[in-house]
């Protein structure tokens, strides 16, 4: 059967392709960020997931207003990052894993959640950027992989606790896939921030390291927290944390952190890294 | 918020930001921006907005900052093109962007 082997909640600021292509990370604002990485890479080339999960919202590469999902799971051969009109470079394609995405489908059908199946799907830099920061191209290739996107764009926006629900579902799915098959769960976005805001004030330092110690041993705390509540309190793009609570949602046990790193500001935003494992015998409470 | 209300009332503004996904259409928008907005259809205050490059306006018009961006990098890219005007366009709209506050 399928395991989860961890979960890893990262940021996908556009900002961070830009210095990935210009190669400034050893430059004092970014080498901090950049440096968080090699130890979560060493972990992946330890523990060498053979697919990975990755719950992203769409900033209008694939999605637009006349067809916009709640939530809807990939179900391609391949997926594709492409010209998103601001200057973000091509970050490539990915296999996907037709197999898990669609047992994830039946799954979460047969749970009572309803998502669009997308057997074409263009990834945007929320999805793209975090699997470059992961597996970048002078190491492993990486693992075939099934996005999940949830609607970040248009109001109503899934709660917090739904996405809970939804990625506990997910995790449920991936342990009743019946290959053998290690899977990282992956969460993208975050943490406050206001994309319209150049100078960095909607970045709420206290909220996001509340959020990020809640993340590892007391999720549900977080699910209190309602979509106006996060718009207020990490500034309207901040609501991307569903999808790190998402992504917390498919440990099904008890889980112990395994990295953190957190920086503000980046670009107009703050910046987190968060790794949590499964505790091998341990249950959920 | 960017709900079902604003939604309906900024969709042509926000589809004419969506096509420019592609740089195909980012040139004929540099090309003939007002050819292009008739395109899509815009409302008077959205192609005002637009000819300003008055964001403020154009969230109130109902557009989507994730879609406006597109707009944004579309403008940017003039910058490429030589024509001197460029960096002056990109950072009145990045000003405006910050006047604009929450939307």
């Amino acid at each position: 059967m399928a395991r989860v082997v961890g979960c890893i909640c990262t940021s996908h600021a556009p900002e961070i392709a830009d210095a990935m292509t210009r190669g400034v990370q050893s430059e004092p604002h970014w080498a901090p960020f950049f440096s968080a990485y090699p130890p979560v890479r060493a972990w992946l080339e330890k523990i060498r997931p053979d697919a990975a999960v990755v719950f992203y919202n769409d900033h209008g590469l694939n999605f637009f207003l006349d067809n916009m999902p709640m939530f809807a799971i990939g179900a391609a051969v391949e997926y594709r990052h492409e010209d998103e009109g601001r200057g973000i470079p091509a970050l490539g394609s990915y296999p996907g894993h037709p197999g898990l995405s669609w047992h994830i489908m039946e799954s979460l059908v047969g749970e009572e959640f309803d998502p669009a199946s997308c057997q074409k799907m263009l990834v945007d830099h929320a999805f793209a950027i975090p699997m470059r920061l992961l597996w970048p191209d002078s190491g492993l290739a990486p693992p075939p992989v099934v996005p999940i996107a949830i609607n970040t764009v248009q109001h109503p926006l899934p709660s917090t606790r739904r996405c809970y629900k939804l990625g506990q579902a997910v995790g449920r799915a991936i342990e009743s896939y019946s290959e053998d098959l290690k899977v990282a769960v992956i969460g993208t976005g975050g943490l406050s921030h206001q994309v319209e805001d150049t100078h960095a004030s909607a970045v709420g330092r206290g909220f996001d390291q509340l959020c990020m110690r809640k993340l590892v041993d007391d999720p549900h705390a977080l699910l209190h927290y309602s979509i106006e509540d996060l718009m207020e309190t990490a500034g309207p793009e901040g609501v991307e944390l569903i999808l790190w609570i998402a992504a917390r949602g498919a440990m099904t046990g008890a889980v112990r952190e395994l990295h953190s790193h957190y920086q503000a500001p980046i670009g107009n935003r703050a910046a987190g890294l968060l790794v949590l494992e499964p505790v091998r015998g341990a249950r959920a409470s | 918020m960017f709900d079902g209300e604003l939604a309906q009332k900024g969709y042509a503004l926000n589809r004419m930001c969506f096509s420019l996904n592609s740089a195909e259409n980012r040139a004929a928008l540099r090309c003939d921006e007002d050819g292009y907005c008739n395109r899509f259809g815009l409302s008077g205050p959205q192609r005002d907005a637009v000819r300003r490059r008055d964001v403020r306006a154009m969230l109130a018009a109902g557009g989507n900052i994730y879609y406006l961006v597109k707009l944004c990098g579309a403008i940017g890219m003039r910058q490429d093109t030589g024509t001197g005007e460029s960096a002056k366009s990109t950072d009145e709209f990045y000003a405006n962007v910050l006047a604009a506050g929450a939307h």
